[in-house]
């Protein structure tokens, strides 16, 4: 069948240029140009989180990044690290959640200053909340900023905060092998806490496999053992943080 | 869904570089490793494209392979996650590309 007139013959042509007695609508020919841009798609976050960091370095505030699966114990560590900090020096605590005031309430209890971010739909903080919120906040020179991210193993990752480190919890009940299961941000982490190791004896938890999981993804992790509720592994965990606060002001 | 945001920021990151100039295609390149599902980006990129330059352009995505480099042996290898071993027998390997998430170029109509 003929394709433009849709008759049985084959063997006759039309006229490219054959008159019609309506108008068509036609597009107009465009040219294309190619624009390099070689412009990496974060970059708008990477130059807010790059102001985070210099306004940080100016104020030596010690910038953490704390991620985690939700229930994974951030809160309790952070309450639990700001009382065995004990007022050694100044900090102060971004709390990120989908919705609610709770963990700025539960903050708030051990009188550290804190802003809540409610992130909505939103699935993880980004440099310019966190510029916001900082702005609010006014840590004092020499700070510790701890902010709390969304409860999310997976889109964190990606989004720099201007922190001088991520710290990626992993808790005892959630299994050794979270690390190979959520290898993003255990790679992003320079930080990885174990929680809940009080729970140890009753968990059916091998340590030591955690331990090669966390290694094989990032070999140049930090690694402490905690209970926020037992406060087992806290001082070391607290010593570190100071000596981060101590080199931060240096 | 973080590729909603990604993508967000990739439709915002053309636009300012292209002025009023009507976009008919973007070339992205995402690395194996960067955490990013090119499926994903594609279900976002009509929505987020929608009343902007972009609108009815095509997303062309080119994935980048993942290759690192063992520690032990100092070996080049592919890298298919992160916890790849080395045929050494090395477990520590330093990925050397796979984590990329670049806007390469973009087609523009010339009127």
């Amino acid at each position: 069948m003929c394709a433009t007139c849709g008759c049985g013959a084959t063997d006759h042509t039309h006229d490219p240029n054959h008159d019609h007695d309506h108008t068509h609508e036609h597009e107009h020919a465009h040219d294309h140009r190619l624009v390099m841009l070689e412009h990496d798609v974060l970059a708008k976050n990477d130059r807010l989180a790059a102001r985070n960091r210099a306004l940080f370095a100016a104020r030596h505030i010690a910038a953490f990044n704390f991620t985690s699966a939700p229930g994974a114990g951030k809160t309790a560590l952070l309450q639990a690290l700001i009382k065995q900090i004990g007022g050694r020096f100044p900090l102060a605590v971004i709390e990120g959640d989908q919705e609610t005031d709770r963990d700025a309430d539960r903050i708030r209890s051990t009188g550290a200053p804190v802003v809540q971010i409610n992130t909505r739909t939103g699935c993880h903080l980004d440099a310019q909340m966190v510029n916001a919120a900082v702005t609010a906040l006014d840590p004092p020179r020499g700070a510790l900023l701890l902010i709390e991210n969304v409860g999310n193993l997976v889109c964190p990752a990606l989004f720099d905060l201007g922190e001088r480190a991520k710290a990626v919890i992993l808790s005892t009940t959630e299994g050794e092998d979270k690390p190979l299961k959520y290898p993003h941000m255990f790679r992003a982490a320079g930080i990885v806490v174990l929680t809940k190791v009080d729970l140890l004896p009753h968990l059916d938890f091998d340590l030591e496999a955690c331990l090669a999981n966390i290694r094989r993804v990032n070999p140049d992790a930090r690694v402490f053992q905690v209970s926020s509720k037992t406060g087992v592994g806290l001082p070391a965990f607290c010593d570190f943080m100071a000596s981060q606060v101590a080199a931060t002001a240096a | 869904m973080h590729e909603l945001a990604i993508t967000e920021s990739l439709v915002a990151a053309v636009a300012e570089n292209v002025g009023t100039a009507r976009v008919a295609r973007v070339r992205l390149q995402v690395g194996q490793l960067a955490g990013v599902l090119p499926s994903a980006l594609q279900f976002c990129f009509e929505a987020c494209a929608r009343g902007t330059p972009l609108e009815g352009a095509t997303l062309q995505i080119d994935e980048i392979a993942a290759r690192g480099r063992c520690r032990a042996c100092r070996a080049e290898m592919p890298m298919l996650t992160f916890v790849d071993a080395c045929a050494c027998g090395g477990l520590e390997v330093d990925l050397l590309s796979g984590q990329e998430l670049r806007i390469k170029d973009v087609e523009v109509e010339v009127q």
